[in-house]
């Protein structure tokens, strides 16, 4: 990217413009549509934790406003509730603030804070609301209390955390026999291998849902973790990186009496740690996204994982957006926080094997 | 410590014979070289014997042990990888543990011996370092090293100074020598180039296309080769194989083709020359020179003369050869002697 | 590992139990499970150690994959509401002709299993204009990013981050926004224009539908084409100058011959992944309005879980019907990827 390029005419409209050449009509294009890109990807996602932050009311307001602002409110004396605020354009062209006792149409019934005793009444048009910068931070603290959050987000931690590690165990060890041994059912074995790619879950649910009954799983979190464990794409990820791991030095520790399993677990596991660290991205990204498949095995709310009870939850709390907008981020939020730290890694993780 | 027997060793991939054959018998203690030209078997043949190739036909016996279906991590042997193999996660440190740990060896003893390896081969500044923070030459020793701890029945070295520079590899192959006057363990030692194995063995073994040609001391395959390979195999500038019939007096006897090694090739009169030649090229050692000269029919003789020469390209020389050291080849390419003197034949 | 897991009440438990072990240092566990596989190579011999190697992941992936592809078929041939296949009757091809049974299968409410058709048609719909749009964004996209452009890592970043959120997630960020009194309103009403009840019209929601899914996935596809373009070589590009050849002709004779390969796989990949589609557009619209964009996945979940009646033997059926589509196009894939690496 920093490489120095020739300035030829060509290269400059294909490639860039050069440090002093001037702005070709591309530059200006290209760097509008990121700019457009820029505000169409993060845009959602900003405008989403805004929102979580708003009160029940201000979440109301049509047009919404771009900060989480809530409507300023004053106790008068007299009144029973605190009344909200209004900035008041009197007849005389003055400005004062007043408090709202209720409105009738389009004559709304105020009170000066300071004298309770006297009602005023003004034109609904001639007031706009005072507000104040204000986090609801109870969105996030109420479901916890209310809604068994926790629980959800400690079932999709376990799952997971558990499915990752078994994923990496048990398809490492699959990886290395189908890497450096020679055996007869090989290609056999890389046969069904490369036939499971090719069944995604979504076809066989109704099946799966029978094996895990027959297990007694159903409505534990290992009717979750278990099904997917075993993944072709991780299995091949990762043989492809152990086939570049040099014979010698599997022969080496052989000469060295290793076992095969030390030979797997202290020589070709420590130098696949690079396509393993992929894989466990891969795998924890899977995990904690799943929907379908726990959607149709966890019919349980203690069991639920993040994703279902989310889904579960626009189904009954329609009007409470405000706790399901705060519950979205903290779902996306370990996903967006792995992305900031591994985003080099995860991204040319996908380059390179072409996978997700 | 321990000797080594191989008889009738086979090995085939597929259709190809790679081993066709081999009987050896090796003494304990003993320095042995397979040396050959590339694909002649004799990596293949030590990876047999390692453990690490399974065989198509014959067994192995160590120490009187039949091993030949023993996997290579019960085998006790210890191998020096022509890239050394060393282990890139482990500190030089690890690299000559790992084996211990898996025999299941004492922690203490485990130091002490690593240590005493480490003294032994000027590794001891470096044993906290991975194998990525040494040189060439380190990593070499390291590679040597972890098979000492091992305290193996047998040393196997696969072309281990083949990744070094020349200046290097003369000096790690000193220390080699040196090194086995000190542990006087068994080694096999396989390797192409015929100076490490003149200079390394007790007993070199010359394989070509996976038999044995010749087994015998360096001085041995020098002074008697066998047969036309062997002949032309060992010895550097190669030994000149001339037609019988050039040679004035030889046509009469059974063999076909004479050798004799440049330096057994002189300038004399034109009267006593068993040949006159024609020098093509002169190369200047300073101590000693070759002259690169072609003979009747084109035929090319190397002579090698002591010290500086005066010669140019272009001159004619009348050459004798010295009939001691001539050496006679029937038509199949064997050696024609008067009591044929065969490989010592093992046992 | 079956015990451990019966032997907890508590499910929850059993993987904190695991957790805790792993993480112990990995010579603690060196030391646990060297000897038994040390005593099982010894009992079996180096040489058959692979097929240990294989075993966990081959039961994994009998249990979980071929055992259900068999109890899938047997499913879709017998009938009733049990689930064992052992209490279903044999049906034949019942389901299959009841799925297939259509007036017209141009018109999906002449079909007897008119939900079925409605699923199919709606996806195709969905993968056509899918295609179109995904390949057409990403191949942009990965054009205006391979111009070296300052902060490329960043915008990068910005188009892929999406890819890694959870479906439900990007529904649910979108339907905030595209709701009545959502942002998208708010903005169309400031325009001056008139508010849009988005998932009330049916073409509106397929095209959010749609939408959402480029959005949220674009970002992988344009990782593709961009590592494709990057391969590359730039001096492809100089010579093509030297020859003094137009730009358009540059990108039509030299950079999309040479993507080609890419182009190929991420066409495939989503179109794979579009006839599966279901997560997003099901948490987005709900299939709405009516049955508007109800994909086939859908239908075969609901068929076999979420109706009244779980009728595993239809569900089954269109399991089949879908799979069969999934494995040409993969075995499409395959081919393309292999030919790429080759």
């Amino acid at each position: 990217m920093t490489g120095k390029l020739r300035t030829g005419k060509l290269s400059r409209l294909l490639l860039a413009r050069r440090g002093g050449a001037s702005w070709h009509w591309t530059d200006v294009a290209s760097y509008a549509y990121l700019a457009l890109g820029v505000l169409l990807m993060f845009g959602p996602v900003a405008w989403l934790a805004l929102s979580s932050f708003k009160t029940p009311a201000a979440l109301l307001e049509f047009p919404p406003s771009l900060l989480p602002m809530a409507q300023s409110e004053v106790s008068v004396q007299g009144y029973p509730q605190p009344l909200p605020l209004f900035r008041v354009t009197m007849e005389d062209g003055s400005v004062r603030e007043l408090a709202q006792v209720r409105r009738v149409g389009i004559v709304a019934q105020m009170v000066d804070p300071k004298e309770p005793g006297q009602t005023i009444r003004v034109p609904a048009d001639r007031r706009t609301p005072v507000r104040h910068m204000a986090l609801a931070v109870e969105n996030y603290t109420d479901p916890l209390t209310q809604f068994d959050f926790l629980r959800f987000l400690r079932n999709s931690l376990v799952v997971t955390v558990v499915a990752t590690i078994i994923t990496l165990v048990i398809n490492s060890m699959a990886a290395y026999a189908l890497s450096i041994y020679e055996f007869r059912g090989k290609s056999l074995a890389m046969l069904g291998v490369i036939g499971t790619l090719m069944i995604p879950i979504t076809i066989i649910l109704a099946p799966v849902y029978l094996v895990v009954t027959k297990l007694g799983f159903v409505d534990s979190l290992w009717a979750v973790i278990l099904p997917g464990a075993a993944t072709p794409t991780g299995v091949f990820l990762l043989r492809q990186y152990m086939l570049t791991i040099p014979r010698d030095l599997i022969e080496a520790a052989r000469m060295d009496k290793a076992s095969e399993w030390r030979i797997y677990a202290r020589i070709v596991m420590p130098l696949s740690m690079p396509a393993l660290a992929v894989l466990a991205i891969f795998s924890v990204m899977w995990r904690w996204n799943e929907f379908l498949w726990p959607l149709a095995v966890l019919t349980k709310t203690e069991v639920h994982t993040l994703p279902i009870a989310l889904n579960a939850f626009q189904g009954e709390l329609q009007t409470q957006w405000h706790y399901l907008l705060a519950m979205t981020v903290v779902t996306l939020l370990p996903v967006a926080l792995v992305f900031a730290f591994l985003q080099r890694f995860i991204t040319s993780g996908i380059a390179n094997t072409g996978m997700k | 410590m321990a000797g080594l027997e191989l008889r009738g060793i086979r090995k085939d991939y597929g259709a190809t014979a790679v081993l066709k054959g081999i009987d050896l018998s090796i003494a304990d203690g003993e320095f042995v070289v397979f040396v050959g030209p590339s694909g002649c078997g004799k990596s293949t043949l030590l990876r047999v014997i390692a453990g690490l190739e399974t065989v198509t036909a014959g067994d192995i016996h160590i120490d009187g042990t039949e091993v030949t279906r023993l996997a290579a991590s019960d085998r006790g042997l210890a191998m020096v990888f022509q890239s050394y193999a060393l282990y890139p996660h482990m500190t030089v440190h690890q690299n000559m543990s790992f084996a211990l740990e898996n025999m299941g060896i004492a922690k203490a003893e485990i130091s002490a011996r690593v240590d005493r390896a480490a003294r032994m081969l000027r590794l001891t500044d470096y044993l906290q370092r991975k194998p990525a923070a040494l040189s060439g030459g380190q990593r070499q020793r390291v590679a040597i090293g972890r098979a000492i701890v091992r305290d193996p029945k047998i040393f196997l070295f696969d072309e281990p100074l083949s990744n070094l520079d020349a200046e290097l590899r003369v000096a790690t192959r000193k220390e080699l020598a040196a090194l086995h006057a000190e542990i006087g363990g068994t080694m096999i030692y396989v390797t192409h180039d015929q100076v490490e194995a003149m200079t390394l063995a007790d007993r070199i073994v010359v394989l070509n296309g996976g038999r044995i040609e010749q087994i015998g001391t360096p001085l041995d395959l020098y002074n008697r080769p066998a047969n036309l390979f062997v002949a032309g195999f060992i010895g550097s500038p190669r030994m000149n194989l001339l037609p019988t019939e050039l040679v004035k007096g030889e046509a009469a006897g059974t063999a076909a083709t004479l050798g004799i090694r440049p330096e057994h090739v002189e300038p004399c009169q034109e009267a006593e020359a068993d040949l006159t030649v024609r020098i093509e090229l002169v190369e200047q050692l300073g101590g000693e020179t070759f002259l690169y000269t072609t003979g009747p029919n084109d035929v090319p003789l190397t002579i090698r003369c002591d010290g500086q020469s005066r010669l140019a390209r272009g001159d004619v020389l009348p050459v004798r050869f010295s009939r001691d050291h001539l050496h006679r080849f029937d038509a199949a390419g064997l050696a024609c002697r008067p009591e044929p003197l065969l490989a010592r034949s093992p046992s | 590992m079956t015990d451990t897991i019966r032997s907890h009440g508590a499910p929850a438990r059993g993987p904190s139990a695991a957790a805790a072990v792993t993480t112990g240092s990995a010579n603690a566990l060196m030391r646990l499970t060297d000897p038994p596989m040390r005593a099982v190579q010894r009992l079996i011999g180096a040489l058959r150690m692979p097929y240990v190697f294989l075993l966990p992941n081959l039961v994994f992936f009998g249990l979980f994959v071929f055992l259900p592809i068999g109890i899938n078929i047997v499913f879709s041939v017998t009938g009733g509401t049990a689930l064992f296949p052992s209490e279903r009757p044999y049906v034949g091809a019942e389901h299959y002709a009841r799925l297939l049974d259509c007036g017209s299968y141009l018109e999906a409410a002449s079909c007897r299993e008119d939900l079925f058709w409605r699923g199919v048609g709606n996806t195709l719909t969905f993968t056509v204009f899918q295609m179109v749009a995904m390949v057409l964004f990403s191949l942009v996209t990965a054009l205006v990013l391979n111009r070296p452009i300052r902060g490329r890592g960043f915008f990068r970043a910005v188009y892929f981050f999406p890819v890694l959120l959870s479906p439900v997630v990007v529904a649910l960020i979108w339907k905030w926004i595209l709701q009545r009194d959502g942002l998208l309103n708010a903005v169309l009403t400031t325009a001056g224009g008139e508010k849009i009840l988005f998932f009330v019209d049916p073409g509106w929601a397929m095209f959010w539908a749609v939408f959402v899914s480029v959005w949220a996935h674009m970002g992988f596809y344009t990782l593709i084409l961009l590592a494709g373009l990057q391969a590359i070589p730039r001096d492809v590009y100089e010579a093509a100058e030297m020859d003094g050849t137009r730009p358009w002709r540059v990108f039509h004779r030299i950079t999309l011959p040479l993507l080609w390969p890419n182009l190929l796989v991420v066409l495939v990949l989503v179109l794979i992944r579009s006839v599966q589609v279901f997560d997003e557009v099901f948490v987005l619209t709900g299939g709405g309005p009516g049955t508007a964009t109800m994909m086939v996945v859908q239908y075969i979940y609901t068929t076999a879980f979420a109706n009244q009646v779980q009728n595993f033997g239809l569900a089954g059926a269109a399991s089949v019907l879908l799979g069969a589509v999934l494995f040409v196009l993969t075995l499409i894939q395959l081919f393309l990827t292999r030919r790429r690496a080759s």
